[in-house]
């Protein structure tokens, strides 16, 4: 097909390309260990009466909807500070930035965050993935993210605060509370992705301590809501519960498909551990007496969550519903300053020598930071939806249970068995 | 039994969804030579037609009903508006019309979600749509049997339109050769905007069915156009007999590999099964063979 | 035509381009690295990633008639197996990554073990997408699969592969993909010299595909592309097989898109679905479309403006990005067809056509 004119100069331009890059690759500065430790000193300006924190959240695409909670309520947080005098009397500037619910826009963010605008510390992130993605680059720039979000655990980074609840905090507690209701037979359902694969292996393996039997196990795609045929078999199965890890919207489409095989909150009971305040209303049918998991709900009787509510109303709309993962972004931010307060600086070395034992008192109850692994302590509670779209708490884990991200005190939990 | 039932009878129902879609796209193509990839969005319009719908027609039991033609209407002139404004530029262009679409989904899915948020607005199902029927082990939903009823009328009212009506005969006269059409005094300027109002219309009422199965988000028509486009390319652009075996074999077969596999590798394995088929029949099941098409 | 400074005139021509790349070389690789912060410079670092694959796209769609409207998918294979070789450097010798780990029973998939070695991945990048697009395109291309079939079969193409990377989560980690690299072919990835030498090569791999298209649309098969684009009946009349033609270009636009998504890994730090996905797939489309589909620096240029209308305006206007976007593809399209770069000549043509 070619001439041979044009194949030599084919050849000819391929290798001036080649040799370009190889030459380039050549101006590198190879050393023996790789990774993070080549840790830039930080940029951080504590001189002036501001301190600059980063919030970096979705506020477009698919993820932007729930993300925009959190990051009002940190908008909250930020104002009720500042009027109480700020962090070490310094009046936060937040940095606002866009995730764009992409990983990579995450990780881009971060970068511009702690080494262009120079902020003492990140909260955001909503996806494992997203916060996945900020990972190496808050700890190659020694930075500071608080994430708010419950997640799927086996993780603990020196640079990273986990707000929101590890899976002994959520997922184990609710088992137990299935275990103490009596349940014999339990069905597993969940979106396609990271979090309920590894929810569904922990729930497995703890299932087969508590001598609960698993009579199915279905997954569907995350942008996929017909959930028709899944359900069809939940019917087959007869389950005593179901414990559903399905994300966001797909959750529609199930609940919906629930009703229409005659399945109820009498005979077949969900509890689910991303149906919040802010999802119930949405699911097109009553979810009146499911049940979900979680550390905070609207209903909770503390004084802390009573000012917490109003406050949040009165700035953003009396109907606005709160819920667990915009409670722990609001706590988030009171930790953190509660944490430089302690340490007396906004250094990442010496906020992370401070941060072991200190608490909060939270709209969920008291919060305790554990320094080993940046978890905090929470109170797990089971609610079950009232008529309302609110949620009575009916199980309680009564203290705060200690964060064990890689779940070393449960004997029964062996990570590289299937 | 129900190995089998489940996945043909949930398939079908699938399939007369993609259906719905797919007809007003092989409409508008075989017409046109238009690519609509904001399709996918009047299956959104519909389906938010019917969430509004509900919130003034408050009976649920007769909203949905009410749903169906106010949808078609609203699609339909969303269509109309579409092809006055970008599409009639460009007649004849498919790739071109394709990547125009594309920026127009866009925009219509950033506008509902502005207009609506993401969360997902529910409609409610009315109550002689809740429940089943047991048909050999598979309880089968009302809601699934009223959609193939939905697919399978909306499939014989526009079948009568083509091969009954006079503006039927004037479509099939300007599909199959244009200029001859012209040269006969048929207005075919007119009868492409007939054409897209129809087929946008019938996406509307295939939004009316999503609805009752998912929430109504923005994203909603993403997740049946990409199935519904594998619909149209291997029934045969602009073909409504091989529209229709297409899009009941597309739908049970992606039914048939979930349950043998999972949802996610059926997807997969329905699009290989797509490139195969298109080694047999490259144009499609049938082909208009009057002129090469794009 | 046969006067001689006609002629000359031409060959003249014929070599403005290579002067424009090599502005472009100057301005990538001595004034961008010397004005730009680190940051800002990796930014640069990911479109010029995407103007790889832009390139092969204007080659393939702009040249060849093509719409590919899956590059995502080709991109994904680029970057996927230099994010396994990454992920295995970062194990260190015998090591499972860390996901594997966490999500799956510690175990490595067999395919994973030749990722360990570098010349391996590296002639995977190249060789692994021109396979799989000889494949697909030899199946789509030979049963004279075209125009919007094949459109609809590149983008179905794009779902397809995300939803079957997001479903095997133990061996590509799923929706959270792959990333926290340490090195990069032994250099630590975190050493700012180390990441300016990494955009340093993105961009030279920009240069180099611009000159292999350039020269390729010099050759003769160049031209017999734009005819297959222009007449296919009549290049088959003349004795060629279009589908051949159009294979070759569909080959080398998937290689490119490869090398695109190889060294994007290691600039952001991660690839994951939503980088390889139809809609990313319809972000390199635009800049295509933007920047003028059949030109020579069209694609790539509009592929950074894409880029940096996605970071910086995002930041700005974050909801009414989607609709400029959206509306960008409707107004190039309908009164640019042939790109921003095109205008130009578009507005010569418009004098010259007044004044006749």
């Amino acid at each position: 097909m070619f001439t041979n004119r044009a194949r030599g100069r084919a050849l000819a331009g391929a290798t001036i390309a080649t040799l370009t890059v190889f030459s380039l690759a050549a101006c590198g500065n190879k050393s023996d260990d790789g990774g993070p430790s080549a840790a830039t000193s930080s940029c951080v300006d504590t001189s002036g009466d501001t301190i600059k924190l980063g919030f970096l959240n979705s506020t477009s695409g698919a993820m932007s909807i729930s993300e925009q909670t959190v990051r009002d309520s940190l908008g909250l947080a930020m104002e009720e500070i500042n009027a109480d005098g700020g962090i070490l009397g310094k009046q936060i500037e937040a940095v606002e930035e866009d995730g764009a619910s992409d990983p990579a826009i995450f990780a881009e963010k971060m970068e511009k965050l702690l080494t262009g605008d120079c902020v003492a510390a990140v909260f955001g992130g909503w996806t494992s993935a997203s916060r996945k993605a900020m990972l190496p680059v808050v700890e190659a720039n020694n930075g500071l993210l608080f994430y708010p979000v419950q997640y799927e655990g086996l993780e603990a980074s020196e640079n990273i605060y986990y707000t929101g609840a590890t899976t002994n905090q959520q997922i184990i507690p609710a088992m137990d509370f299935l275990a103490s209701e009596g349940v014999e037979t339990l069905f597993l359902a969940g979106s396609d992705y990271v979090f309920p694969r590894t929810a569904n292996k922990i729930i497995k393996q703890y299932a087969a301590e508590l001598g609960i039997e698993i009579v199915g196990e279905e997954y569907v795609p995350l942008d996929d809501d017909d959930w028709t045929t899944q359900v069809a078999k939940i019917v087959k199965a007869k389950p005593d519960f179901v414990f559903n890890t399905i994300n966001g919207s797909s959750n529609v489409g199930f609940i919906k498909a629930y009703y229409e095989q005659g399945l109820t909150a009498e005979t077949t009971p969900i509890i689910s551990v991303s149906i919040a305040e802010e999802e119930a209303p949405a699911m097109g049918h009553s979810v009146t007496g499911q049940y979900a998991a979680w550390n905070y709900f609207q209903s909770v009787d503390t004084p802390a969550n009573a000012a917490f509510i109003e406050a949040f109303q009165s700035k953003y709309g009396a109907n606005r519903p709160t819920s667990d993962p915009m409670e722990a972004a609001y706590t988030s931010l009171y930790l953190y300053k509660a944490i430089v307060e302690k340490a007396g600086s906004f250094d990442v070395d010496e906020v992370n020598a401070a941060s072991d034992g200190v608490s909060f008192e939270a709209p969920e109850g008291t919060v305790t930071i554990d320094g080993d692994n940046h978890h905090i302590a929470k109170t797990a509670l089971i609610g079950q939806i009232n008529e309302d779209n609110q949620f009575d708490v009916v199980w309680s884990s009564e203290t705060p249970i200690e964060p064990d991200p890689f779940l070393e005190g449960y004997a029964w939990w062996d990570p590289a068995a299937e | 039994m129900d190995a089998f039932t489940t996945p043909f009878l949930a398939g079908t129902a699938t399939g007369a969804l993609l259906l719905i879609a797919a007809l007003g796209l092989t409409l508008t193509f075989g017409q046109m030579g238009v690519i609509n990839m904001a399709h996918g969005e009047f299956l959104m319009v519909g389906a938010y037609t019917a969430y509004v719908t509900q919130q003034v027609v408050t009976s649920v039991d007769l909203s949905i009903l009410v749903a169906l033609p106010v949808a078609f209407l609203v699609a339909g002139s969303l269509g109309l508006l579409l092809e006055a404004t970008v599409i009639s530029f460009m007649y004849r262009r498919p790739l071109d019309t394709l990547l125009v679409t594309v920026g127009v989904s866009l925009v219509l899915q950033q506008l509902a979600k502005d207009v609506f948020g993401a969360q997902g607005d529910p409609v409610q199902a009315p109550g002689w749509l809740v429940g089943t029927i047991p048909v050999f082990g598979y309880n089968w939903p009302y809601r699934q049997i009223f959609t193939v009823a939905l697919a399978l009328s909306s499939l014989a009212c526009l079948a009568a339109l083509l091969r009954y009506s006079a503006f039927g005969r004037r479509i099939r006269a300007t599909v199959q050769n244009r200029d001859l059409a012209e040269t006969l005094g048929i207005a075919t300027r007119r009868v492409d905007r007939l054409t897209f109002f129809i087929g946008s219309g019938l996406a509307g009422i295939g939004g009316v069915a999503v609805s009752l199965i998912s929430g109504t988000n923005p994203g909603l028509g993403r997740t049946y156009i990409i199935s519904a486009f594998l619909v149209v390319v291997a029934g045969g652009l602009g073909q409504l007999k091989g529209t229709v075996i297409a899009a009941f074999t597309v739908g049970i077969a992606t039914a048939f590999f979930a349950d043998w596999t999972s949802a996610s590798m059926a997807q997969v394995a329905t699009f290989a099964l797509v490139v195969v088929f298109l080694q047999l029949r490259p144009q499609g099941l049938f082909t208009v063979r009057t002129r090469g098409l794009a | 035509m046969t006067s001689r400074t006609k002629v000359r005139d031409t060959r003249l021509r014929g070599y403005a381009p290579l002067v424009a790349i090599a502005l472009l070389a100057v301005l990538l690789l001595v004034v961008a690295p010397a004005t730009l912060s680190q940051f800002r410079l990796n930014s640069l670092g990911k479109y010029l990633c995407w103007a790889i694959a832009a390139v092969g796209i204007g080659l393939a769609w702009g040249r060849g008639g093509m719409l590919v409207m899956g590059q995502g998918v080709f991109f994904g294979l680029g970057g996927y197996a230099m994010a396994m070789h990454l992920k295995l450097e970062a194990a260190g010798p015998g090591g499972v990554p860390d996901f594997m780990v966490l999500y799956g029973d510690g175990t490595m998939p067999a395919f994973w073990e030749p990722f360990r070695s570098g010349p391996f991945t590296l002639a995977a990048i190249v060789l692994l997408p021109a396979a799989v697009a000889t494949a697909l395109g030899w199946l789509i291309f030979k049963r004279k699969v075209k125009g919007a079939y094949f459109a609809i079969l590149t983008q179905a193409m794009a779902v397809v592969f995300a939803t079957l990377l997001i479903a095997t989560i133990k061996e590509t980690g799923g929706f959270n993909g792959l990333n926290q690299f340490t090195t990069f072919f032994g250099y630590n990835l975190y050493d700012p010299v180390n990441k300016q030498m990494v955009y340093s090569i993105a961009a030279g791999a920009l240069i180099g595909c611009l000159v292999v298209a350039w020269q390729l649309y010099r050759s003769r098969f160049g031209e017999l592309l734009v005819a297959t684009r222009d007449a296919e009946e009549r290049v088959r009349f003349l004795g060629h097989d279009p589908a051949n033609i159009k294979l070759v270009a569909f080959v080398v636009a998937a290689v490119m898109a490869s090398i695109g998504g190889a060294l994007f890994a290691p600039i952001a730090g991660i690839i994951s679905p939503s980088d390889v996905d139809a809609t990313a797939s319809i972000f390199l489309i635009a800049g295509v479309a933007l920047g003028g589909r059949a030109l020579l620096l069209g694609p790539a240029l509009g592929a950074i403006t894409v880029g940096f209308g996605r970071t910086y305006l995002s930041e700005q206007f974050p909801t009414q990005w989607t609709y400029f976007l959206g509306l960008l593809f409707v107004l190039v399209i309908l009164l640019l067809p042939r790109g921003v770069g095109d205008l130009p000549r578009a507005l010569r043509a418009g004098l010259r056509g007044r004044s006749a």
